[in-house]
């Protein structure tokens, strides 16, 4: 059995094509895996296998999803007391989209409140922990997702992404975790954050996962998304060994204040072997970046604020017993329903997009996220991808950064810049480093930016690092 | 520079009910995240344009046909409260 346990997901789809792997009893391993779960990684795991395993190209190798996503007639709590309990009418897009490629749900998995969060702390169902120290995160808030797939309780996850929420688990975790460009994915069905940064992508173990998986998210714009794009390309699965010919941007402003030590070096490190592998590695410079979170911290929150006006205890979801009127039944709902966090947020971006403040706040926000885009745009034509470093540490204690908001936010520092560009983003795993003070090793994650709709390339770049990095994160399946 | 009335005035706006708790946490923390942001104040943005969609698109249209949604049962389903086939809230005015 651990043997099945040992092949990566596109592995596993080759091995039911040729009749050699039962896609039954894969599913119900990692179902029995799923449901025996102690690190809270899931919120919901499937009873039973489907009944007729797919014919489709992905076989029937089973599908871990963030509770976000709507599916059908399952709790989709978006980790929120809000919502507990909740079992959406319809199912997301992406949803329908990987079950009929042939990936069927395995389980719902843990998150941060309506994705706010870097740690999954944020969840109403209690945090999910790190694989490699459960006494740690496993960052955030597609948490859960990237615990499930690197415990192996899941072959691969889908999270979202909407300041670093694949790429930061991801690297806590030490797993591969795919922002794709903004529209790739289609949003419908997905419970909204910041619908101008959300994004949906795969978790997966190695990079040929994630482009098998992402190839099945991606294609023809979806009409109930109005935002969704047509996908120029079928994703093309990475085969690359070599860099030659691809030139690195190293950006000052993303690769040295505020990042731990280890992390620094194995940036260094790899950034030496891409030379070895024939890559060009020089710095270059986005001048706004260090204003990207500030940006990102308005705009997400007036988004989250008008998105999360739906929650009012009307339609679905949870409703404040007894209220002696309307106005005091939405208030006592959002007071009772709502997590610290989220509320915080709530407020925030309200008081952005009050009278007289818009401008201020809102529509500046708006202007630096131009210039942050410009920044990329102009590197773009020096450089095939800017490489930075995911996290600006390894995963943190449980409870180590709750008390101050600022200092979580600082976790987003790497990843928000490409977020608010809209252009796609990966994390690989790049190593193990001391936490600061020393300790056991853990996880670090290195990111690979590209331009908008470049994931085949910067798929088959990461690729060709993975492999000569030759990262091995078994320990923690066993 | 952010005050406990200020507090008090967006959570109404929010909808949102504050324990005297919440309310005394949001004022500090609001206040430090406010701090933290308005180091945007300090960028020279004149003649820059706002970004509405991060990839350059027409307008998405699709053509105005019916199509099968939920219905009126499903939609109903996961309420509340319902009375009369419609959703079932207190009084506006108690």
């Amino acid at each position: 059995m651990s043997g099945l346990i040992d092949l990566t997901a596109s592995q596993a789809a080759a091995a039911i094509r040729l009749g050699d792997v039962d896609p039954s009893e894969l599913f119900e391993l990692y179902r029995a895996r799923a449901a025996a779960d102690v690190l809270n990684a899931f919120t919901w795991v499937a009873e039973e296998a489907p009944k007729a395993p797919p014919e489709a190209s992905l076989g029937g190798v089973p599908l871990a999803i963030k509770d976000l996503f709507c599916t059908e007639g399952v709790p989709s709590q978006a980790g929120s007391r809000m919502l507990e309990g909740y079992c959406p009418p319809y199912s997301a897009t992406v949803v329908e989209r990987l079950a009929a490629a042939g990936a069927p749900l395995l389980g719902k998995t843990n998150q941060d409140e309506f994705a706010m969060g870097s740690s999954t702390e944020n969840s109403a169902f209690g945090p999910a922990r790190n694989p490699w120290d459960r006494d740690r995160v496993p960052g955030g808030s597609s948490g859960g997702s990237a615990a499930a797939v690197a415990a192996g309780l899941a072959p691969w996850a889908i999270g979202t992404d909407t300041g670093g929420s694949i790429r930061q688990p991801a690297a806590l975790c030490g797993i591969v975790g795919l922002k794709p460009t903004y529209g790739a994915v289609s949003r419908h069905g997905m419970i909204a954050f910041a619908s101008s940064l959300d994004q949906a992508g795969p978790l997966t173990r190695d990079v040929s996962d994630a482009a098998l998986l992402l190839r099945h998210m991606v294609g023809a714009r979806d009409p109930r998304d109005a935002t969704s794009l047509d996908f120029p390309e079928e994703i093309v699965l990475p085969s690359r060994s070599d860099l030659h010919g691809v030139r690195l941007g190293v950006p000052a402003e993303l690769s040295g204040a505020g990042i731990e030590p280890g992390v620094l070096g194995a940036l260094e490190s790899t950034l030496e072997l891409a030379r070895q592998l024939g890559a060009s590695v020089e710095p270059c410079t986005l001048p706004h970046a260090p204003h990207a979170l500030a940006a990102y911290y308005v705009l997400a929150a007036a988004e989250c604020s008008s998105n999360l006006a739906r929650f009012d205890g009307v339609r679905y979801g949870y409703r404040a017993p007894d209220a002696p009127d309307l106005l005091s039944m939405y208030m006592r709902t959002r007071h009772d329903g709502f997590g610290a966090e989220v509320k915080r947020r709530v407020m925030l971006g309200t008081y952005a997009l009050s009278s007289g403040y818009y401008d201020a706040y809102y529509g500046r926000a708006q202007r630096v996220r131009t210039k942050i885009a410009e920044d990329f745009a102009t590197a773009f034509e020096l450089f095939d991808f800017i490489v930075t470093p995911t996290a600006p540490g390894v995963a943190f204690e449980l409870g180590a950064k709750l008390a101050d908001p600022l200092v979580m936010y600082l976790n987003d520092f790497c990843t928000v810049p490409a977020s608010l560009a809209g252009i796609p983003a990966i994390s690989i795993p790049n190593g193990l480093a001391e936490p600061p003070g020393g300790g056991t090793r853990l996880p670090v994650g290195l990111q690979l930016v590209g331009p908008a709709f470049s994931e085949s390339r910067l798929l088959d770049s990461a690729f060709a690092l993975e492999q000569a990095l030759g990262f091995d994160g078994g320990a923690v399946r066993q | 520079m952010i005050d406990r009335e200020t507090v008090l005035h967006v959570a109404l706006l929010a909808r949102l009910e504050l324990s005297d708790d919440e309310v005394e946490q949001m004022t500090v923390e609001l206040g430090s995240v406010l701090e933290h942001i308005e180091t945007i104040a300090q960028l020279d943005l004149e003649g820059v344009a706002p970004t509405t969609h991060v990839v350059n698109v027409e307008n998405a249209l699709r053509a105005d046909e019916p199509e099968p949604c939920l219905s009126h049962e499903r939609a109903l389903e996961s309420a509340p409260s319902v009375a009369e086939g419609g959703f079932a809230v207190p009084s506006p005015q108690a």
